[in-house]
């Protein structure tokens, strides 16, 4: 059991990194120096155990999406809501949710965790059920090469103790399968969307012929119609693009898998029809009666398949790139964007450290540029006030992402995520 | 009014051996020889294509170990043709992985021996770790080449060899002698991604002017308008490594 006075310890540090603004991960970091042990203690009491999200793109929006389908099936679910996908953000978590014994009110963990950090979480908190999703061309400056990002999946997928969910689309993902001892469940998409949706992969690989517990069959705007375990199943859906909606498939079949015998199918469409995106993927906030959409970018698949998901007709578009270290430090990757749907368009306003960068991807591919400020608070306040009258868009990456945030909450309502 | 002049760029392996990026210096190239007044014509060669006649300009990226293997055999193949190409004064630009190939070969960690093309009189050992981040180079005619690494081998010139440049910021060829990339008649290797061309034109108008000499006997540049790329190696120099 966890010690209490441990809990407490973290508890008080955890107050005192809110008073001075402090980030979500830094009382986790101040737990594990007491007690290593803390985070797989307090995790071990839970009756469902722990699940495991990874993969390069998709994940926040993935965990929300797994975390509400198993609330909307009677669960009490922990999660690492912040977003902060590293193991001592997971600790920082858990001192918000204990009591000051160290217990913890949650039948089920679920964890958004990064491919190199949950390598490192899994030898010590052993997943019941993991849901790996796709391996993508991210952060290489990080992990090297993609094939050891591959890896990192495996070892998640091997730690794991009863289900494992792949994306069948993903061959790197899907072969996974052949290194593990659990016969995996599958989640997939139908033949006809394939072409849109692995456009500019780069693998050259195939996908591997199996059977999907789920597939995504088609999508509209605002319905999608899946089918599970062969039978087609169409809802409405909050979430847009069409990444959020595939992720939407691997949601489901990772809590099909888990919650086994005892799901009701019924409370789970009903459940997915109501997610709404999660934190600046595709979050949309209101100013004077205009949307403004938050869209984080951190790698070509991601900044592609975003450009493919949201149409720029009428809409005003900001592209916001810093190179700081979480949002990869080299603009090698912007080059592997295609950009020229945004030719009719046009892009308003460029910002952040590496505007310049952007600014000149974009003049390569014959998009204008009306106005390019490396500081983000100007560029924002610049964009904002010259599109009053238009819905507007923001690609920008994760630190810019923060800082538009932060600028945005002074004049609108933005929901508090730490 | 006269046909346009037209420059054919060829991408090695682009299948395999195309990361971090070496599409933006195929879509420099193409762009700034339109720009320039000239047409573009883009071909790929991968493993087991015919061999294209015409190759005005050739570039190369790098790979994973994954897709190095799949291009060995069929580079063996062709080597004596891309000698050729390069002695004849083919400007070309390899970058990273097919850099090192350029060489004489690659050591790996296990101690295999990667064969290369003898391009560049150079040799390329697996290093303890990789070399990653913000790199720049001195150039006598370029200025600074800035751009990022992200490599493990570690390449030594032969004595007598000519460096791209000389490191200020950054590892370089191996992270100990001050040294990055290779240059050789015309061909170009670096370690550079960043991508190179589009923020270092002035080594993207050097390949397209000796491409378009070669050709024509002479060539006229047009003038760009490079303030954006003029503001990227500017914000790009006071980042830190």
């Amino acid at each position: 059991m966890p010690k209490p006075h441990i809990a407490t310890i973290g508890k008080v540090v955890r107050k005192v990194t809110r008073l001075r603004g402090g980030g979500s991960a830094f009382p986790g970091l101040v737990i594990e120096k007491i007690d290593p042990n803390f985070t797989r203690d307090v995790l071990a009491t839970l009756p469902y155990g722990v699940v495991i999200v990874s993969g390069t793109n998709g994940k926040t929006t993935t965990t929300k999406m797994v975390v509400e389908l198993l609330e909307g099936q009677g669960l009490k679910v922990f999660t690492n809501r912040t977003g902060s996908n590293f193991a001592r953000g997971v600790t920082a978590a858990l001192l918000a949710e204990i009591n000051y014994k160290g217990e913890i009110d949650a039948d089920i963990a679920v964890l958004e965790l990064d491919e190199a950090h949950a390598v490192k979480f899994v030898d010590v908190v052993p997943p019941k059920h993991s849901l790996l999703l796709n391996v993508m061309r991210d952060q290489l400056d990080r992990f090297g090469e993609i094939d050891t990002t591959a890896k990192m999946l495996q070892h998640i997928a091997q730690a794991t103790t009863e289900t494992v969910a792949l994306n069948r689309e993903d061959p790197r993902v899907a072969a996974i399968a052949d290194e593990i001892s659990l016969t995996p469940h599958y989640f997939g998409l139908a033949q006809a969307l394939k072409p849109q949706f692995l456009s500019g992969d780069e693998s050259g690989l195939e996908s591997k012929a199996v059977d999907a517990e789920i597939t995504l069959e088609s999508f509209a705007d605002d319905t999608a119609t899946f089918f599970i375990d062969g039978k087609p199943v169409t809802t409405t859906l909050k979430l847009r693009g069409i990444y959020n909606i595939f992720n939407a498939a691997a949601a489901l079949t990772m809590t099909r898998a888990i919650m086994g015998e005892k799901t009701n199918d019924k409370k789970l469409i009903a459940s997915l029809s109501n997610i709404a995106p999660a934190f600046g993927r595709g979050e949309t906030l209101t100013l004077h009666g205009q949307p403004v959409e938050l869209v984080l970018v951190k790698n070509p698949s991601g900044f592609r398949l975003a450009l493919q998901s949201f149409s720029p007709k009428n809409y005003a578009t900001m592209i916001a790139i810093n190179d700081n270290y979480a949002d990869g430090r080299d603009m090698s990757w912007l080059w592997d964007v295609n950009f020229e749907s945004l030719q009719a368009a046009g892009v308003h306003t460029v910002s952040g450290v590496r505007a310049y960068d952007m600014a000149l991807r974009l003049q390569y591919d014959d998009v204008e540029v009306s106005h390019v400020d490396t500081k983000i608070t100007p560029a924002l306040e610049h964009f904002l006030a010259r599109n009053d009258e238009a819905p507007k868009r923001i690609f920008c990456t994760y630190t810019a992402m923060l800082a538009i945030r932060k600028e945005l909450a002074k004049i609108t309502e933005v929901e508090k995520v730490l | 009014m006269t046909d346009k002049k037209s420059l054919t760029i060829m991408q090695l392996y682009p299948d395999d051996m195309s990361i971090y990026g070496d599409w933006g210096n195929t879509l420099t190239l193409k762009k700034r020889i339109e720009w320039h007044g000239y047409t573009a014509t883009i071909i790929d060669y991968n493993p087991g294509d015919t061999f294209p006649e015409t190759i005005d300009i050739l570039i190369g990226g790098g790979g994973q170990d994954s897709g190095q293997k799949r291009i060995q055999d069929d580079l063996q193949a062709i080597a004596p043709k891309l000698r050729a190409l390069a002695e004849n004064g083919t400007p070309m630009l390899v970058i990273c992985g097919l850099y090192q190939l350029f060489g004489r070969f690659f050591k790996t960690s296990a101690g295999e021996i990667i064969p290369g093309i003898e391009i560049f009189n150079a040799e390329t050992h697996a290093g303890p770790e990789r070399l990653i981040g913000n790199i720049i180079i001195e150039h006598d005619t370029f200025g600074d080449i800035v751009g990022y690494e992200n490599h493990s081998g570690q390449t030594f010139l032969d004595v007598g060899s000519t460096p791209l440049g000389r490191v200020r910021l950054g590892a370089g060829n191996n992270g100990q002698d001050e040294t990055e990339g290779a240059l050789i008649h015309n061909v170009i290797g670096t370690y550079l991604h960043g991508s190179i061309l589009p923020k270092n034109p002035a080594i993207a108008d050097f390949l397209i002017e000796k491409a378009a000499v070669k050709k024509y006997g002479d060539f006229e540049a047009s003038v760009i308008d490079d303030r954006f790329a003029q503001k990227a190696r500017d914000i790009a120099k006071k980042r830190p490594r």
